[in-house]
Formats: C-alpha cells, sequence, structure tokens
C-alpha cells in the first residue's frame, strides 16, 4: 500500500477538519478527490503529503510511518512524495528554472542546492518538463510576470521534475482554462501511469475527476461519503455530496442532470 | 442637531494628551537644567560669534586636505571592516535565531514547539546582550585594552552591530511570505536551501536597505568614536576643536555631509536594482 490512513483525524485550532478517516491507496492507482468547498479536501492532501502530523490516528506513506521517524528520516521520506499547491508558492523574483530545479532539493546536498543557485545545473532537464505543459518559453522568465495559470503550471513542472513516488495534486488546475486544464491533468496522469506512480488529485470540476481518474473518492464535512471507480458513481451520490443546506434561497432552477460547480 | 453635528469626538481626547505631554516634559527641560537663555548672554555671544566666523573659509591648503583624506579613508575602512565583521557573526545568528526555519513550525502551520523556542532563546539573548552596550562604550573598553587606533572603533562597532543586524535580519527573515519556505521543507529540502530558494528572493532587497543603512550609521559611529580616541575623522574634529580651528570642523563637517550623501546614493541604487 502507497497509503494507508487509519481512523485518522485532524483538528486545526478549534476546527476539526478531518474526522477518522480510513482510506487505503495501492501503488500506481490514480484518485481523485472530490466534495463541497471547505470538506476538507487540502487538509486530507496535507495529511498525505506529510506536511502536517495527524491529531489521532495513524498516517503511513510508501511502507513508512513518517510521524514515528526522526526529522532527518522524515525529511528523506518527504522528498519521495511531491505536493502540487493550489496557490504555487513561489517567490515573485525567483526564475522559473531555479523553481522548478528546487523541486529536486530533497535528493541534491547541501553543497548542490547552493552551487545550483549560481548555475543552474540540469537547464535540458527543466526545459523538457516545462515543455512537456506548454511552458518552454518561460524558462528564465521570473515568477512574478506569470499568470496564475501559467504560475501552476510551474508549480506542476516542479513537483513532475521532483519525480516523487506518490504525486499529490490540490487543486492543480483551478486558474486554468479548460482546454489547458485537460492537457494539464492528461499530462499528469500520463507522468503517473508511465512510471507507475500513485497519484492522487483533488478537483472542483467533477466532470475533469470523472474523465481523467478511475478512482473518486467523495469527501464530505471531514468524512468519506463515497469512494467508488468513477464509472459507478451517480449523479444522485453526486447530489448527495453538494448538497447545500445553507444556501436557502433562492431555489435552483430545475436541478438539471449535468451537475454544474463552479471551478474557483 | 447642528452643534452635535460639528463636535469631533476625538478633539477633547487629543487636548488632554497635549495637556499630559507637556505636562511631563516640562519637568523634563528643570531636571535637565536645559536654560536656552545661556546662548543669548553677550559673553558667550561674543565666544560663539568668533568660533563660528572662524568657519570660513573651510580651511582648504594642501596639507590640510591630504591630513582630511586620510581621516576620511580611515572612517570609511573603519565603518567598513566593522560591518564586515559584523555581518560574520550576524548571518549565522540571524538564521538560528528566526523562527522562519524550523522544520517544525512548517509542520504545524507557523507555531513554534517547545524545543524550538527554547533553543531559539540563548541566540536572542545574545543578540540582546550584544547591542544592549552602545558602542561608544564598547569603543572606551577597547581602547583601555588595544590602545588608541582606529582597532577600537572596528571591534566596537563589530559587537554592537552584529547584534543590531542579526535581530532585524531575523526579524525580517520572518515578517515575508512563509509558504515557499515551508512548501520546500515540506518537500525534504533541507534548511539551508529551503532559506536560499524560499526566503532570500523575497527578503533580499529589504536587507540590502537595511545594511546599507547601518553602513551609514556605522560611518557615523566611527565619527563619534573618534573622539574617544578610536582614530578618524572625529579624532580630527576633536583636535581641532579643541584649537578652535573653526575652518577646519567646517571642511569636516563638509566632509561628512558629503559621505552621507554618498551612502544615500548607493542605498537608492541597490533598492532601484532589487525592487
Amino acid at each position: 500500500m502507497t497509503i494507508t490512513l487509519t481512523g485518522t483525524s485532524l483538528r486545526h485550532g478549534q476546527v476539526q477538519a478531518l474526522h477518522a478517516i480510513d482510506l487505503q491507496v495501492a501503488a500506481g492507482e490514480r484518485v481523485a478527490i472530490i466534495g463541497p468547498s471547505g470538506a476538507g479536501k487540502s487538509s486530507l492532501l496535507q495529511l498525505i503529503a506529510s506536511a502536517m502530523a495527524p491529531t489521532t490516528g495513524s498516517v503511513e506513506l510508501l511502507g513508512e510511518a513518517p510521524w514515528r521517524l526522526s526529522a532527518r528520516a522524515r525529511q528523506r521520506l518527504r522528498a519521495r512524495i511531491g505536493l502540487i499547491h493550489q496557490a504555487p508558492p513561489l517567490p515573485p523574483r525567483q526564475r522559473v528554472v531555479t523553481a522548478v530545479l528546487a523541486g529536486r532539493l530533497g535528493q541534491w546536498s547541501t553543497v548542490r542546492g547552493l552551487l545550483n543557485l549560481l548555475h543552474p545545473s540540469d537547464i535540458p532537464g527543466v526545459r523538457a518538463v516545462l515543455a512537456g505543459l506548454g511552458m518552454a518559453d518561460k524558462l528564465f522568465a521570473q515568477c512574478g510576470q506569470l499568470s496564475g495559470g501559467q504560475l501552476q503550471r510551474v508549480g506542476i513542472a516542479r513537483a513532475l521534475y521532483q519525480q516523487p513516488q506518490l504525486l499529490l495534486a490540490d487543486e492543480p488546475v483551478s486558474a486554468m482554462d479548460p482546454v489547458l486544464a485537460e492537457h494539464s491533468l492528461k499530462t499528469l496522469n500520463q507522468h503517473a501511469s508511465e512510471r507507475g506512480i500513485t497519484l492522487v488529485a483533488s478537483l472542483h470540476a467533477v466532470e475533469l475527476a470523472l474523465a481523467h481518474f478511475p478512482r473518486v473518492i467523495g469527501i464530505r464535512e471531514g468524512q468519506v461519503a463515497f469512494d467508488r471507480p468513477a464509472a459507478e458513481v451517480t449523479s444522485d451520490m453526486l447530489d448527495a455530496l453538494y448538497a447545500n443546506e445553507h444556501l436557502g434561497s433562492p431555489p435552483l432552477p430545475v436541478p438539471t442532470l449535468n451537475l454544474q460547480i463552479p471551478r474557483c | 442637531m447642528l452643534t452635535a453635528d460639528k463636535r469631533d469626538p476625538a478633539a477633547l481626547p487629543r487636548l488632554l494628551l497635549t495637556v499630559l505631554a507637556i505636562a511631563l516634559l516640562w519637568p523634563g527641560i528643570h531636571v535637565s537644567e536645559l536654560n536656552p537663555g545661556v546662548l543669548l548672554e553677550a559673553e558667550n555671544r561674543r565666544q560663539m560669534g568668533s568660533f563660528i566666523s572662524g568657519f570660513w573659509p573651510p580651511a582648504h591648503d594642501y596639507e590640510f586636505l591630504a591630513l582630511l583624506w586620510e581621516a576620511i579613508l580611515q572612517t570609511l575602512a573603519m565603518a567598513t571592516a566593522g560591518m564586515a565583521l559584523a555581518l560574520l557573526l550576524a548571518i549565522p545568528a540571524s538564521l538560528l535565531a528566526s523562527r522562519a526555519l524550523s522544520l517544525g513550525a512548517a509542520s504545524r502551520g507557523g507555531q513554534l514547539g517547545f524545543w524550538s523556542r527554547t533553543l531559539r532563546l540563548p541566540v536572542r539573548g545574545l543578540l540582546i546582550f550584544l547591542r544592549s552596550v552602545p558602542e561608544i562604550v564598547w569603543a572606551l573598553l577597547f581602547v583601555r585594552a588595544v590602545g588608541l587606533g582606529p582597532t577600537a572603533g572596528v571591534l566596537a562597532i563589530a559587537i554592537t552591530y552584529s547584534g543590531m543586524l542579526g535581530k532585524v535580519y531575523a526579524e525580517i527573515f520572518e515578517s515575508i511570505n512563509q509558504r515557499p519556505a515551508h512548501a520546500l521543507m515540506q518537500a525534504g529540502s533541507g534548511r539551508l536551501n529551503a532559506f536560499f530558494y524560499g526566503i532570500l528572493p523575497g527578503a533580499a532587497a529589504e536587507l540590502v536597505s537595511y545594511t546599507v543603512y547601518r553602513w551609514e550609521c556605522a560611518i557615523r559611529a566611527s565619527v563619534v568614536m573618534g573622539f574617544v580616541g578610536a582614530g578618524g575623522l572625529g579624532q580630527q574634529i576633536d583636535l581641532s576643536l579643541r584649537m578652535f580651528a573653526g575652518a577646519e570642523v567646517a571642511s569636516m563637517l563638509l566632509a561628512f555631509l558629503v559621505l552621507v550623501w554618498l551612502a544615500d546614493q548607493l542605498s537608492r541604487l541597490l533598492r532601484g536594482r532589487l525592487a
């Protein structure tokens, strides 16, 4: 198993983000996580990225329990896990080539990391990753000059360049137009299936989740609402997942079959 | 209604604060024995007048200018060497003291754990100790220890300024967006690289601006320390003042003005490049 969560819950201060989640993902699986805003999708990904320690329950990743390891061993484990952030955490003054190369800092020695700042050590490798996302011309641009969608693709490129065994993506295409979103998700899935690595992505757009991922997990109020192969997900399940009792009026026009979920 | 509309609810507190400020300042003036009337007494007026009239024209004979040039170079060298030594201590100390590079905080949404707080305390304490003693006091101590000359000034600047620089650097690291560094540490990167890739790009402009400003302060401080025998421009000003050589004092003050102006221009140039 690549990911094993057993009775895992997470609390941010007063807010209970996740309640006793049980989840298993095998190596090489590609899983989409869907659910309404604030359901706990990002928190779940933070747990799986070993970025946050669970409040209760256990987390096991790539056969190791990150929160029972020493800090040094946990950093080595983290280097094998790549997380694509929804808002890419890139300094505006950093060049794209440096931002992408930073993906491998966990695998490089400190000295190599520092030398790489003076002269980028693997320009062809970065160019190849960026080319797959249609960004090869932005290799030496500064991150601050890019649009939201371009930044998200730099974030994706960094995670791909990291070559992790477990690839996680938190709303990786939320700032892209539909065509780009389609292409970027395809690139992610292709990367994952070619190398047999595990991919877990949270998505706002249900149709993208159903189209690209064999397995879909619905999260609602910090709990797993359903966990099915994409083909078995029915519109009733989706209606129940996104039902919002807080938005009373105005009543929605006759409920259509195709769910229209706003993307941002 | 009209009078109610014209009332400013802040007027009364402002008036009270003004009265309070005067009430606090008045005893202060008495205790410090400030008496501006002394300046206007006939005897003092004549003395000052004759001294200031000596300011023009500023001294510009060749021999004096050579002396002035040497003193300026000595002052600049003292400030720069002091800053360089201070940076040697300030940079590692600021990295140790800053919360921005805590691995634990990166996993806890920026909250420091007990140990990472406790272990940062001694470094913070050291920085406080270094900057709590004014550089002029260090200079007096070092003049006793290593004798008259610029060495005492350099050491005094190095000690005090390492405390100031270390503290402010650590705070600059914490004040910028922490997400890039946290994301890197959560992807397995070491702390030093997380600093260079995640924090330095955002903090560089502010760091340079503050460092150049401190260098300017170091120039001023090295002049002041000259008065206690640490060499440079300050010592020359002290000698000239004692000899009532107004023209020489005027030249040196002009030179001083130019130095500070140059430091200001340098700061502006560097900040423009980085911002």
